[in-house]
């Protein structure tokens, strides 16, 4: 059921990820994703790889919640793969009817589902172990010199949190709506795509609906509990930049320069 | 002065240029709210006991008429935020009122937004879920709580503003029987060892039951008021309504009827069975 | 009397093979006749919503067979949609799955499905407003300009146009006001009357339960408790209690006066019968003429 997905929940904690800085882990994050897409020699892809494991230990949360946002996208992965696999240039290896294995099609292969890998489970670490609260909070922050040009920062981070508090029940209520329609014979399994498409409307009208009707109900529940925007509001959980926190930098930006090192010494196997 | 004054209020969601006759929702209630008191009000859907509801704390504003919360006046602009931080209004659908993804963040929502200092609001936070019984639950996802749970999230979000009243809509309706008992003996605690001011609005009679003070709303008007003693021992008026009645009231009621000498009509199982024991031995 | 229901150890597992594996419904077994109404009690994740959603296929069971009229609904995989319309399902807040232009659109969206067309289709939908008390002018109107009661009738009314042998109620009467939910409950007795249709109600309200169902099923902890005539289940007030379930006020205050040696009878059930039974009583007393 869609519920179970584990990927951007969040499991309150202690470990070291719990405790930096939101606005360090994202920047950190960001930066860390770019690399990611810049390894161009094992090397490189191993002292990325490292470094995610390192993270996900340190974030002191069960392994069996990462296997579980693997699974949601190890289709995608295995595709990516194996189109890499067998769509790569130079001397084919191997070959049968349109398939052609090269050494630079296996090469793209690990490289593409590593790089996945690592992109699934440190965005699974960061959301793991940052409450959606300190994450909107965090980019609130970080936008700040947005305002400048007039750029609603609040406005815009207030909506994420919503948006990231209500996709739970949201998705509760798909799966309602879609039994209850199912109920009444509506067929949604079967039939061409036109068919399919057609068979949407009567799930997404009355989800639409709920959603309008819960839109004005939390305007409502929001001024009652004297929300007027986000002028003179204050935080129960300030941020604070420490010294875990420049270490963070620190071990990031040495990432960054053993990947550029790595990148100019070897040769690209891509 | 009562700590709220409602004086000859009417309310009306249609515009009058439509060539429809008006409606009013609210249609002419004054009614008087103290200090400390747990009132009950009790009514049929579309009788006026929302808007109503949404008057007390400046959501809405009466056509004319009005209200008044500790001596200011609703309809002030200036004094709206003061208000609102005394008077709290909890809506019917817990779901709807939870604006944060963790139970704690969402209850210092209310604090976060009066601009109070962080370890006060840590302090305001913890004081407010220990006072409803889900401190333990501070650091769980709403949504996966239980619809009684997630409603005492949402008064102790409302708490955390330190208010001195608490209005609350229709709090229990989309409750089951545990979650409805969860948030009941909720508002009694917290009515009589902390001295909240509680509105409860509901068309549960049961719920009328244990409140001080009963109020009976029918379309826009205050049908009668009184100690629940005195409301349901008016049986014959509620009904006329279509309004419930406590089975013991009816009961009582109806062998009053048929000639048994009653005292006074009890309202719950004890009172009805300890009535019917004395006179039966 | 011929079963219209057989379930046959039936269970279901959610989750099933992963670590958050979790019995819903476990090894359920029984029958019902046609014509009955059944009352299904159980407090919150007893599994009793489970189980009803078992009865016409739109959860797969994991182990065990569900009969309608003998026939296991699984037996062709393919045709489930059939049972759907034979064991219709009306979910709790049932007003949140409305999405036509006009109500009568709206209520014809089961029986078209159904395949259901022309004078047919009509006749159907007409009657099945009819049976919710939708007035004929409602049925032009957009489903979103009802009230909230009529919302709830207008949504009941989609199911019961398919016209299915059994009709499934979980919490028709949820969040409406006490006008409201006589209304309704009288025309779910109507229907079951005039029909003489099975109908199972999935309800919190032991009142309720007590005036119409011909027998009670009781869920806990996934499995069946009990399941016997509303009477005999509600003399077992202490056992219910254990469950987290009660009876109702009327029944309750007869009990506690047995309890204090007055001689009545258990499983009083309404306010009615609690009124004969005390006055006669009395009157043996001398404490009424």
């Amino acid at each position: 059921m869609v519920r179970d997905v584990a990927f951007g929940q969040y499991f309150p904690g202690n470990s070291l990820m719990h405790k930096l800085d939101p606005r360090a882990k994202l920047l950190c994050f960001v930066a860390f994703i770019v690399v990611i897409f810049f390894t161009f020699n094992y090397a490189s892809l191993g002292v990325v790889a490292a470094f995610t494991v390192f993270a996900l230990i340190s974030a002191g949360i069960s392994p069996k919640f990462y296997f579980k946002s693997l699974k949601v996208i190890l289709f995608v992965v295995i595709i990516t793969s194996l189109l890499n696999l067998f769509y790569g240039s130079g001397e084919p290896i191997w070959e049968w009817w349109i398939l052609k294995l090269t050494w630079n099609g296996i090469h793209r292969a690990v490289f593409v589902s590593v790089r996945i890998v690592c992109l699934i489970l440190l965005s699974s670490c960061l959301t793991f172990t940052t409450s959606p609260t300190e994450l909107t909070d965090a980019i609130e922050r970080l936008m700040k010199p947005l305002k400048v040009i007039r750029f609603p920062v609040h406005e815009v981070a207030m909506m994420m949190s919503l948006a990231l508090r209500f996709v739970p029940t949201l998705l509760e209520e798909t799966d309602k709506i879609m039994q209850a329609q199912r109920a009444r014979g509506a067929d949604m399994d079967s039939g061409n795509f036109i068919k399919r498409a057609k068979a949407l409307v009567p799930i997404l009208i009355p989800l639409f609906v709920s959603a309008f009707r819960r839109a004005y109900d939390i305007a409502t529940a929001m001024e009652c509990r004297c929300y007027r925007g986000g002028t003179g509001r204050t935080r129960m959980k300030t941020l604070h930049m420490g010294a875990r926190d420049i270490v963070s930098f620190v071990v990031t930006a040495m990432i960054i320069g053993g990947v550029i090192v790595c990148n100019i010494l070897l040769t690209s196997v891509l | 002065m009562s700590f709220i004054q409602i004086e000859n209020v009417f309310f009306s969601y249609d515009s009058e240029d439509e060539g429809q006759p008006v409606r009013n929702a609210v249609d002419g209630v004054t009614l008087s709210i103290e200090k400390g008191e747990f009132v009950t009000v009790i009514g049929h859907n579309g009788c006026g006991k929302s808007t109503l509801a949404k008057h007390l704390n400046a959501m809405l504003l009466p056509d004319s008429g009005k209200v008044y919360v500790d001596g200011d006046d609703t309809s002030d602009e200036e004094k709206t935020w003061d208000i609102r931080e005394k008077v709290g209004l909890v809506l019917q659908n817990p779901d709807n009122q939870l604006v944060a993804s963790i139970v704690e963040e969402d209850v210092a929502f209310g604090p976060e937004n009066l601009g109070i200092a962080p370890a006060e609001i840590r302090e305001r936070v913890d004081k407010a879920l220990k006072a409803v019984g889900m401190y333990e639950y501070r650091h769980h996802a709403p949504y996966k709580l239980s619809g009684g749970q997630k409603q005492r999230i949402a008064i102790a979000g409302i708490l955390a503003i330190q208010p001195q009243c608490i209005v609350l809509d229709e709090p229990t309706a989309m409750l089951d029987p545990n979650g409805r008992e969860e948030v009941m003996s909720t508002l009694l605690r917290l009515n009589r060892e902390m001295g909240i001011t509680v509105v409860l609005i509901t068309h549960y009679m049961d719920e009328a039951v244990p409140a001080d003070r009963v109020v009976v709303m029918d379309s826009g008007k205050v049908l009668t008021q009184g100690t629940p003693e005195e409301v349901f021992s008016q049986v014959e008026l509620l009904k006329k309504h279509r309004l419930d009645v406590p089975q013991a009231a009816e009961l009582a009621f109806r062998l009053k009827g048929r000639g048994l000498d009653i005292p006074a009509i009890p309202l719950s199982v004890e009172e009805c069975a300890k009535m019917l024991g004395e006179v039966l031995q | 009397m011929s079963h219209i229901l057989e379930l046959r150890n039936l269970s279901f597992i959610y989750g099933k093979g992963t670590p958050f594996e979790k019995k819903a419904v476990d090894d359920v077994s029984l029958t019902i006749e046609k014509g009955e109404f059944i009352g299904i009690i159980g407090h919150t994740g007893s599994g009793k919503s489970t189980l009803v959603q078992m009865l016409n296929g739109l959860i797969t069971p994991s182990e065990g067979q569900v009969l309608l009229d003998g026939k296991d609904i699984w037996s062709e995989p393919k045709k489930i949609r059939d049972i759907r319309f034979r064991v219709g399902m009306v979910f709790q807040y049932p007003e949140y799955q409305l999405f036509e232009e006009t109500v009568y659109k709206d209520i014809a969206f089961g029986p078209q499905n159904r395949g259901l067309t022309g004078d047919e289709l009509d006749k159907a939908v007409r009657k099945a407003a009819e049976f919710t008390g939708l007035r004929p002018d409602m049925l032009d109107k957009s489903p979103f300009d009802l009230s909230g009661g009529e919302k709830r009738r207008a949504a009941i009314a989609g199911v019961i146009a398919m016209e299915p042998e059994v009709l499934i109620l979980d919490e028709p009467t949820a969040g409406l006001d006490p006008m409201g939910r006589e209304i309704l409950f009288s025309q779910i007795v109507n229907y079951h009357k005039e029909k003489g249709n099975t109908v199972l109600l999935v309800s919190h309200s032991m009142e309720d339960i007590a005036r119409v169902a011909d027998r009670i099923l009781v869920m806990n902890h996934s499995h069946l408790a009990m399941l016997d005539t509303t009477k005999a289940i509600f003399a077992r007030g202490d056992e219910l209690e254990t469950m987290g379930l009660k009876v109702p006020q009327i029944t309750k205050i007869m009990q506690v006066l047995k309890a204090k040696g007055v001689d009545v009878p258990d499983g009083i059930l309404t306010v009615d019968e609690a009124l004969e039974v005390l006055s006669s009583l009395l009157k043996k007393e001398g404490k009424l003429w």
